[in-house]
Formats: structure tokens, C-alpha cells, sequence
């Protein structure tokens, strides 16, 4: 079977945020909540939380219009609408007499071989069932989605052995392929998976803390990039959460989990957290938890709590010596001899120890904790891969020699050389019992690193590889810092163009940062114009021109596959490529004009292209193109979502999204070689623009927006070189501009606006606050 | 010599552009329903009919080919029927009176039927494709300059204040709302049909707009300047249309002619200060009717900008109590092409209404120029 209508009942931030992802799919939702109180509209909890979504930020919809989607109601005058539901989710609150009270409102509308899940994060599956027919449990399961539901890629899912396999089925290829999520399978047990681990980490982190041995901000700087975690660490994260939920979720663990349990032993409710919450203390969606911005300070200074005497003071920005001598070594960290380092050991080898201990209880296998861990608490590294990257072995002989039980699945692996190895070029890990196998991909999910480890690359320099992805396709991947495109990766363009016209079929341009590319490296272009190479910047810009040209030009397709960020010189190679294919979450822009440039790396050329229309004369003359690419690139606009990055004009009607970035790299491999049967590379094209009267209209634009100081000085003169570029220059509207005409204009653009005071203050400020200076 | 008379007048409801209930209608159907309201109304032959001229400021896109002729199509009218369009920015469909007018004195025809119309929504100001020429911005750029921007020209030319503007804003909704409620535009707007059903009220007007509500809007068009979206007219569809005809036809048609059409004038002025054109063309006007500004009983002063009214009302030295007396177009709104048939038309109603001598229908123009009418009583 396969999911068309959902529905989701209770309207909060889980199943709001649940539905508004749906909606994201393209599919269109049912959201009801309880009958509000107070007399009027009685569906006002559900249409709220839409009209909620829509101001929130992070941004629950890809597009606004897709809240469209979703019909909102009551579970009393409303019920009706679950009757075409495929699959009804519910969100209530974590009650399960209250969830159970809905389904019975469920069942007695439902259509046959509907599927009904919980989003629980806490109930097991069997609880929930108690007193509910056998139709509803056949039809039942679990999937639990983490918060924010678009952002969060995991989803854990709990299916009972009386669970109809089609039925499970259907919701995980629903979630995979139209929701983007990594589906784990998990086991009935407390907290699942992710939250399991991811409670114990917090409560040790907190509980090895109260000692005073170390401040709480030490204790983020350690337990956060050291260890591949996000940089909230563990004290800020709980601040993100929700610090008031932490003796919730702690003692429904607690009491959850079986006797003997480590976390058991470990969970505290330290007075000091407690007096803190009483003091309505609920974290950054109150007034603050361990972390606050001074009260009435107008700098918004930071300030931590002191644990030991449970008083704010100015927060700290430690350094911690063990983490500088460590070098990136998890062991020499977990052995330094200072407060910091016993601390990550303390902390770490509990976390790490108990996930050991919990395989096969809580999953099949270490594999599945390890993607749970990475995808529901954003770690680069699972608990397993950890262990792996300081020595199984090692790590069970420390746990020995300081008296402490050793897991047997630890053990088992320091006897086998670890969880993971790779054997033939694959990747391989451990199973709970037995050795090594084979990690599984499903069909349609194929990945760089996969690629990466059974071969050498076909072309290397120090900032991009091209790899064989099999079929006659290959695979340019940049790997500079944020993957930012230098003259190393416009040699090995060249390379690439190459090596596949010569023995190749197609290539796709992707990589498995964690952006696609943010553009020209800012740092190495105000170097060089500190020094006043101008001529290194022609050079620059004419090595770029040439490159993305040559990709435009190859006599096989090239498909450009980005996900995350996609800006700048990250946008313009996209432009280039005969198709893309997006990650959902592509936020692509030309953002030149926010450091006082304009693309000339063909992007001003390409977009005009594509807002011309393939050559074919537009609605209503040449005015509305150019209007489009103006707006675009003079205010940098940055799509939020693939979606919104094709009503910009940065995807065109061929290009394709793909909702999980597991199968972006497959997907777009697909799609070149569905392009290279007949492929015919593309003609230069010619284009009639109408010069000078176009740049008047936009003139009188831009001065309308200055004097309402929507625009600044130094826009009036970037868009000014922009306009110049997008009329085509010097032109008459009836005569043919080429392309590579426009590629000049960019160019003379780009070294004219580079040499002004304004757009240098522009980068420099860029650089040093992340942030476009108004000048 | 034959004498024009105004002997009927409807217009459609205006709506505001972008989100009004007309956003889905097309100008040239929005505009033959009016015009078959107006044959309705008057109950005329339509076999009589000269020409029907239509008054447009953008007409491209839905908006073009010949409008007036596609209208009287669009509208069955009999195919002798002729129609041309005809463009004056704002002041386009007073424009298309006057011509009817001139038409009459030289025996050209005795009915003509007058329409504006403008899709704001569907038909963008300046137009799809806006091409101005490069040579003439750089020697005169107020010929291309933004309406907003001369609005705020006049506000410092004349002082004239944010309050005082805000002042004639609020009693424009009040007299508008207030004719809404008394019934007075029942014989003036007809039913628009749409895809959402049939159209009867206008939407602009917002009867609780109050000086405090709009002394906190933020300046439109100048971060330093005093013009708001309060106190500018809004964009608007919507669409007017006036019967001009002999008074003989009148007779013979059994018409009570609403207004003799006395005196007609057009002249230019400062592109950079074209509101204040109502002024020379009216002074103009007024010359060639030999009368006074004292005068005149009734006026019809379009409501473009409040600041640009009251520059001309200072200058042309008007009782306000007399001026706009159904509310102006800051309330009801000012669909470019249709505003100059709909205040003509209303000044003739109002001078018939009121049981008065003359009026004058009066607005500025784009691009720097005045249109002015006088009315005498039939």
C-alpha cells in the first residue's frame, strides 16, 4: 500500500511540526487538536499552530504555501475528516489514558487498512494497546520524531510482532522517500533508542559536574566538538530542549527502564537544578536555565550558573588545556591529566559503556544505535564508532583496570578488532554475535564514503577528488574548509572534464559536507587584494569563467547534487550543469552583492539565461527576465528549501529534489545517466536585451528603495554594475547579445566594484562577523 | 451648436488591487459590465451609440489592443458601435468626456459612452515591460519620477503637515462610509459578476480609520517624509463609465440630463510636482466658463495623495466643505484609467443631488500635467 492522506491529531509543537513536513511532501494533511475552550472557534488549537508555524523559525515549511495543505479541525465536529486518512499520527500529550482515548475516537472513524502511529517519545507499544481491538494493534505502531521534525532526520520506529509488515512497510518507505528521514528500527523498550543514551549522557554529564570540578562551561568545551557533538555541548542542549522537561523525562526513564539498569543507579535530581526550575527557569524558551542573558543588560551579556553555590555569573569561554594537547586524539583527551580530561572519561566511558550494554536489548545491532545517535542528536559519531576511534580493546581493558563491568558485546568486539572494519573495499561491521558483515544500503541509497573506500580516486589535488560511482559516472567532490572553491578545485574541474570525456559517461558534482559549497574563499580574496594583485584577480575570475564553461560545454551531462548551503561560486557551478538534483534542505543563493560584488563566475549569465526563458520570447518582453535576476542577485536572496530555490529560478522545470539525502548521490546519478543516452551538449545561445533604457527602469527602482533606505549607498553602485551586466551593456533591444558577452560584462563588473573602499569594507566585515555590513 | 449633457453615470465597486474581490476580474470584462450597467440604467438604444472611448493608463497586457473597441465587443453592443482607447495616465477617462464633448460641438455624434478602467492587480503601474528613454531621464528624470516621490516634493513645497494630511484621510472614510450608509451610491454601483459570485459594495473604505491609527503607519516613499500608505490613495480595480449626449437625444431618449458640460481645460505643469496640475487647469477652466472659484457649489478633487488635495486646495483657494462630498478617492480608491469618469459622473449626480448651480471635476496627472471640467446645472 502506499500513503496519500495523512492526519494528525494534537496540533503542539511535535504535531504541528509534524504535519507541517507532510505538507512539505507535497501531500495534503488533516490536523486536529482538542475543542478549544472559552467559546468561538472551536479549532482554534489547530488552525493556531499553523498560523503559529508560519512566523516560527526555524522555519517549520519549506514554502508558506504549503501550510495550504493542511485542513485543520476539532476531535468533536471534525472526526469525520480522519476517514480518508492513510495513515493518522498522533501527538497528544504523554499520557497513555489520554492517547488511548483517542484512539478510540480513531477507530470508530477510520477507513479499513488505515494505519495509525504514535509520535511517543516514552510509552511502550504494549501499554498503548491495552484495551484496544486486534484490528487497531495489526494497524499500530510507533514512530517517534525528534524535534524540529523538518530539521531532524531521525525517526525510531516500533512495530509490534502483531504489526501488519505491509503496514510498517508503507511508513517507512512513506517517511524515507517523502519525509527525507533515516528510519531505525527499535526495539518496545523505554526511551527507545536515541533518547535512551542520549538521557544517560545528560544526566552524567550533570551528575559528574556537581562535584565543582569543573564549570559548566568547561564541560560543554569538552563534551561538544572534541567528541563530534554540536556545540551546544550538554548543558546548552538541555537549555534547547527545555530544562523543565529534564525531571520529567528523567524519572519516566527511570522508572521505565528494568531493574539493575545502570541509569538507575546514576539518575539524580540535584537541589540545585530543582531550585532553578522553581524559579521558572525553563531554558532559552524562558528567561534561561544553565545558561542567561543578563536581566536588563542591553549587550546581552552571557551568564552560567555556578553549580556548587547555584548563583549566576558572567559566563566563561574556557579553553581547556586537555583539549589543545589532545590534538583531535579522543584517548589523549580521555587520559589528560586535569579535571577536564577525567571529566570526558568519566562522562564518556558511562555513555559509551551503557550503549554497549544495551545491544541487542534496545536494537539488532551497534550499527543502528550508532545512526540513531548521529541522526536524532546530530553526533558525528555514534557511541560505537567512538569506542572504535580509541580502541575497543583499550577501552575494555581501562573499564577493567578501574573495576568496572565490561559489557560483552565490548568485549566481543576488543577480541574482533572493533565494530567496524572495512574488508573489500566495503564497509563492514559487527554483528552482536559472530563477526564482521557487510553494511547494509537499501536500494536507491548509495554513498560518497562507500565510494570512497573502494577505490582510489580517479584525480586528487589538496582541495577536490574525483571518485568512480560505478556505471561510467563519476563524482567531483570538493574538500576544502566549508567547501569553499579555490583555484585547486577549477584545476581539477579541468581534470575531470577530462578523464570522463575521455572513459566516462556522465558526472555529478556532489559531496557529503555538511554544505555543498559556500562560495569563494573571502579570506584568500582580501588577501590578495591587500597586496593589490589585481591581476591575480582576473585571473581568478577568468579561471573560474573557463571552468564552469567547460562543465556547461562537455560533451556528457553533468548533474550538480547540492545539499545545505549553495552560495555565491557554490550556486554558479550549479548553474553550469545541465540538471540538478537538490537535498530538500538546498539553500542556494547569489549572495555576491551582500560582500558589494557581483557573480562573475557565469552566474549573472546563467540566471539571465534561465529567466529569459530557453531562448523562447518571454511574457511581456525582455523587462520581467531581467526584473527576476536583478531581484534575485541584488538582494541576495537565499531560497530556504529546493522548493523555494526553484520559484527563484535557481532549479529549472527538468531538475528534480530529493527528500532524504541518503539517496541524493544515487538519485543524481540516476539522472545523469538518463541524460547521457542522445546527449547533445547545449549551444551557446544568444540573447536580445535592451541595454540602457532597461537600466533607467531598474535605476528608478532601486532609487525608490533607497529613499525609503531599503538600499544604501554602495547598493546604488553594486546594483548599478549589476544592471550593466543584466541589460547586456552597451546593446540596442534588437540585436543579439552572446552569451560569453555577458561573462565579459561580469567580469569588468567584478573588478571594477572589488577595488572600491565600500565593497572591500563589505568583505572584511563578512569575514569577521559572518554578517553583510549596510554601507 | 449642439450642448453635451451628462446623462448618466455608474461606475463598478472598488477593490483594493492584489486582495480585493476583483483581483480575479479581468479589466476588459470588469469594464463591459459597467458600460452594459450604464445602458441599463439609462435604458438607451444602444444602436445610438457613436463611440465608446475608454480611458486606460496602462493599456497593455488584458488592458490592450483597442480596449474601447474589445469593451463594446465584449459588452454586445451592435457592431456599428464604434470605440477607441484613450490615454492621459489618471486623468484618462475625463479625458475620453471631453472628447466626447468636442465630438458634440462639431456634430460628430450625439451619445457617447465615456468608460475608465484599470486593473491594478492584473495590469502592474509602469506597466510589464517598462522601456523609458535613457536620454530624456538623464535631462528632465521627473518625467519618469514616482508619484510617491512628487507627493513628497509638494509636502515641502507647500509644509504642508503629516496631521493635516492624516485630517483630510480620515474624513474622506467618514464621508464615505457615511454615503454607504445612507444609501447614496445605491444608484451609482452596480453589481460586478465574479467567479465567487456577484460584487456590490466597495472594499477600500475603512470606515474605523481613525488620526491616531494612522499616525503610526511609516512613511511610504521617503524614510524622512510624511506620506503614508494612510494617507495615499490606494491600488485599486475597478472601473466608470458616463452616457455624454446631445440634449436633444436626452429629450428624445426621456432622460433627465444630470449636468451641462460648461467649460473643459487641460494644461501641464512641474513633473516633479504633478499634483499640483489641477491648479493651471483649473484656473483655465474656470476662465473659459467665466466664473469664479467662489463660484462653484460642488467639487470633485481627486484624492491622489492628501497632500497633493490640499496643496490645490490651498492654492485654488477651496471651501473643503464643499470638496468630495461622498468621500474621495484616499477611501474609495483610484483605479487610474477609471477615476476621471467616476468624479465627472459624481459631480453631475452631486450637482443634480444637492439642487446646485456648478461644479468642478478636477485631478492630476503623471508626468506633470491637470484636467479640469465645469458642470452647470441642466
Amino acid at each position: 500500500m502506499a500513503i496519500g492522506r495523512a492526519a494528525v491529531v494534537g496540533a503542539g509543537l511535535m504535531g504541528g511540526g509534524i504535519a507541517a513536513h507532510i505538507a512539505n511532501a507535497g501531500h495534503d494533511m488533516v490536523l486536529l487538536d482538542i475543542v478549544a475552550q472559552g467559546g468561538g472557534n472551536r479549532s482554534a488549537l489547530a488552525e493556531g499552530a499553523v498560523a503559529a508555524m508560519l512566523e516560527a523559525e526555524p522555519a517549520p515549511f519549506m514554502e508558506k504555501a504549503d501550510a495550504k495543505r493542511i485542513a485543520t479541525g476539532n476531535l468533536e465536529d471534525d472526526l469525520d475528516l480522519l476517514r480518508d486518512a492513510d495513515w493518522i499520527i498522533e501527538a497528544v500529550v504523554e499520557k497513555a489514558a489520554v492517547k488511548r482515548d483517542v484512539y478510540q475516537r480513531i477507530e470508530s472513524v477510520r477507513r479499513a487498512g488505515s494505519i495509525v502511529s504514535s509520535n511517543t517519545s516514552t510509552i511502550p507499544r504494549r501499554a498503548l494497546l491495552e484495551g484496544m481491538p486486534e484490528r487497531f494493534a495489526r494497524d499500530f505502531l510507533i514512530t517517534h520524531f525528534f524535534n524540529p521534525p523538518r530539521y531532524m532526520r531521525l525517526l525510531e520506529m516500533v512495530a509490534g510482532p502483531d504489526t501488519r509488515a505491509d503496514a510498517v512497510e508503507a511508513v517507512r518507505e512513506f517517511a524515507d522517500r517523502k519525509l527525507g528521514k533515516g528510519v531505525v528500527a527499535c526495539k518496545d523498550t523505554p526511551g527507545f533508542i536515541a533518547n535512551r543514551i542520549g538521557t544517560y549522557w545528560i544526566v552524567a554529564a550533570l551528575v559528574e559536574a556537581l562535584g565543582g570540578a569543573v564549570t559548566i562551561e568547561e564541560a560543554d568545551a569538552v563534551l561538544s566538538r572534541p567528541i563530534g557533538v554540536p556545540k551546544t555541548g550538554v548543558f546548552g542542549l538541555v537549555d534547547l530542549v527545555g530544562l523543565d522537561l529534564m525531571p520529567l523525562v528523567g524519572r519516566s526513564l527511570r522508572d521505565a527502564v528494568p531493574e539493575g539498569d545502570a541509569f538507575r543507579a546514576l539518575y539524580r535530581e540535584p537541589p540545585v537544578v530543582t531550585a532553578l526550575i522553581e524559579k521558572g527557569y525553563t531554558g532559552r524558551k524562558g528567561k534561561g536555565g544553565f545558561y542567561r542573558l543578563k536581566p536588563g543588560s542591553p549587550k546581552k551579556e552571557k551568564e552560567a550558573l555556578d553549580l556548587a553555590s547555584g548563583e549566576y555569573r558572567p559566563a566563561a569561554r574556557p579553553r581547556p588545556e586537555s583539549i589543545e594537547q589532545a590534538g583531535g586524539s579522543l584517548r589523549r583527551l580521555f587520559e589528560f591529566p586535569d579535571a577536564t580530561g577525567a571529566y570526558a572519561w568519566r562522562v564518556m566511558s558511562g555513555t559509551l559503556a551503557y550503549a554497549a550494554a544495551l545491544v541487542p536489548e534496545i536494537a539488532d545491532d551497534a550499527e543502528s544505535v550508532d545512526r540513531a545517535m548521529r541522526l536524532g542528536y546530530n553526533w558525528k559519531e555514534g557511541p560505537f564508532e567512538l569506542i572504535d576511534r580509541v580502541g575497543a580493546d583499550w577501552f575494555a581493558g581501562k573499564l577493567a583496570d578501574e573495576g568496572r563491568a565490561v559489557p560483552s558485546l565490548l568485549t566481543h568486539a576488543a577480541e574482533r578488532g572493533g565494530f567496524y572494519r572495512v574488508e573489500g573495499g566495503r564497509l563492514h561491521h559487527l554483528a552482536p554475535a559472530g563477526g564482521h558483515v557487510p553494511v547494509a544500503r537499501p536500494d536507491g541509497v548509495l554513498s560518497l564514503a562507500d565510494a570512497k573506500r573502494a577505490g582510489a580516486p580517479l584525480a586528487v589535488n589538496g582541495s577536490a577528488s574525483l571518485w568512480d560511482l560505478g556505471d561510467g559516472v563519476a563524482c567531483l567532490e570538493f574538500h576544502t574548509k566549508m567547501n569553499a572553491l579555490d583555484t585547486e578545485i577549477m584545476a581539477l574541474i579541468g581534470r575531470a572534464v577530462e578523464i570522463v570525456g575521455e572513459r566516462m559517461t556522465a558526472l555529478v558534482v556532489s559531496n557529503e559536507g555538511k554544505d555543498f559549497s559556500v562560495g569563494m574563499n573571502l579570506g584568500l580574496a582580501l588577501f590578495v587584494i591587500n597586496v593589490g594583485a589585481w591581476k591575480t584577480i582576473a585571473e581568478t575570475v577568468a579561471q573560474g569563467q573557463e571552468a564552469f564553461k567547460a562543465l556547461k560545454f562537455a560533451p556528457f551531462p553533468v548533474v550538480g547534487a547540492p545539499a545545505g548551503m549553495a552560495l555565491g561560486g557554490g550556486c554558479e557551478i550549479l548553474l553550469h550543469c545541465d540538471a540538478i538534483q537538490a537535498h530538500a534542505e538546498s539553500y542556494i543563493g547569489l549572495v555576491e552583492a551582500g560582500v558589494g560584488l557581483v557573480p562573475a563566475w557565469g552566474g549573472c549569465k546563467e540566471l539571465m539565461l534561465r529567466a529569459s526563458g530557453g531562448g523562447k520570447r518571454g511574457f511581456g518582453g525582455a523587462m520581467p527576465a531581467i526584473t527576476k535576476a536583478f531581484e534575485a542577485i541584488g538582494l541576495a536572496k537565499v531560497s530556504r528549501s529546493a522548493k523555494e530555490a526553484r520559484r527563484l529560478g535557481f532549479l529549472r522545470e527538468g531538475d528534480a529534489i530529493s527528500a532524504n539525502r541518503d539517496r541524493l548521490l544515487a538519485d543524481a546519478k540516476a539522472k545523469a545517466l538518463a541524460l547521457a543516452d542522445g546527449y547533445a551538449a547545449p549551444e551557446p545561445r544568444t540573447i536580445k536585451l535592451p541595454g540602457k533604457t532597461a537600466r533607467v527602469a531598474l535605476k528608478m527602482a532601486v532609487k525608490g528603495l533607497a529613499k525609503t533606505r531599503k538600499a544604501t549607498p554602495h547598493d546604488l553602485v553594486v546594483t548599478g554594475h549589476l544592471a550593466n551586466v543584466l541589460t547586456g551593456g552597451e546593446t540596442d533591444a534588437t540585436r543579439e547579445v552572446p552569451e560569453d558577452r555577458l561573462s565579459e560584462l561580469e567580469r569588468d563588473a567584478l573588478l571594477a566594484l572589488i577595488r572600491t573602499p565600500e565593497t572591500i569594507a563589505r568583505m572584511e566585515h563578512m569575514l569577521e562577523t559572518g554578517k553583510p555590513l549596510r554601507n | 451648436m449642439q450642448t453635451a449633457v451628462i446623462a448618466g453615470y455608474v461606475r463598478s465597486p472598488f477593490h483594493f488591487a492584489h486582495k480585493g474581490a476583483l483581483v480575479e476580474k479581468r479589466p476588459d470584462d470588469l469594464a463591459a459590465d459597467v458600460v452594459r450597467g450604464l445602458i441599463a440604467t439609462t435604458g438607451i438604444d444602444p444602436a445610438e451609440i457613436e463611440d465608446v472611448i475608454v480611458g486606460c493608463a496602462f493599456p497593455e497586457g488584458e488592458q490592450g489592443f483597442n480596449l474601447g473597441r474589445i469593451v463594446a465587443l465584449t459588452a454586445d453592443l451592435p457592431i456599428s458601435v464604434a470605440g477607441a482607447t484613450i490615454n492621459r495616465f489618471c486623468g484618462s477617462s475625463m479625458q475620453a468626456i471631453h472628447m466626447a464633448a468636442g465630438a458634440i460641438r462639431m456634430d460628430a455624434g450625439e451619445a457617447f459612452v465615456c468608460a475608465g478602467v484599470e486593473s491594478m492587480s492584473r495590469v502592474p503601474m509602469g506597466g510589464f515591460n517598462p522601456m523609458p528613454n535613457p536620454e530624456l531621464y538623464e535631462r528632465n528624470e521627473g518625467a519618469y519620477m514616482s508619484m510617491g516621490e512628487t507627493a513628497e516634493n509638494l509636502a515641502r513645497k507647500y509644509q504642508i503637515t503629516r496631521a493635516e494630511q492624516e485630517a483630510l484621510a480620515v474624513a474622506s472614510h467618514q464621508r464615505a462610509a457615511d454615503a454607504w450608509e445612507a444609501g447614496r451610491f445605491d444608484g451609482e454601483v452596480v453589481s460586478v459578476e465574479t467567479g465567487d459570485g456577484p460584487v456590490e459594495r466597495d472594499g477600500c473604505i475603512r470606515p474605523g480609520t481613525t488620526a491616531a491609527v494612522l499616525a503610526g503607519l511609516e512613511p511610504a516613499f521617503d524614510a524622512d517624509g510624511t506620506v503614508t500608505a494612510g494617507t495615499s490613495s490606494p491600488l485599486t480595480d475597478g472601473a466608470a463609465a458616463v452616457l455624454v449626449c446631445t440634449e436633444d437625444f436626452a429629450r428624445r431618449n426621456g432622460l433627465a440630463p444630470l449636468a451641462r458640460i460648461k467649460a473643459v481645460a487641460v494644461a501641464g505643469c512641474q513633473p516633479e510636482i504633478m499634483g499640483y496640475g489641477p491648479v493651471v487647469s483649473s484656473e483655465k477652466a474656470l476662465a473659459r466658463a467665466g466664473i469664479a472659484i467662489a463660484d462653484i457649489d460642488v467639487i470633485e478633487l481627486n484624492e491622489a495623495f492628501a497632500v497633493q488635495a490640499l496643496a490645490c486646495v490651498r492654492e485654488l483657494a477651496i471651501d473643503l466643505e464643499r470638496m468630495n462630498l461622498d468621500g474621495g478617492a484616499i477611501a474609495i480608491g483610484h483605479p487610474l484609467g477609471a477615476t476621471g469618469a467616476r468624479i465627472t459622473g459624481k459631480a453631475a449626480q452631486l450637482l443634480e443631488r444637492e439642487g446646485k448651480r456648478y461644479a468642478l471635476a478636477t485631478q492630476c496627472i503623471g508626468g506633470g500635467q491637470g484636467i479640469s471640467t465645469v458642470l452647470e446645472a441642466a
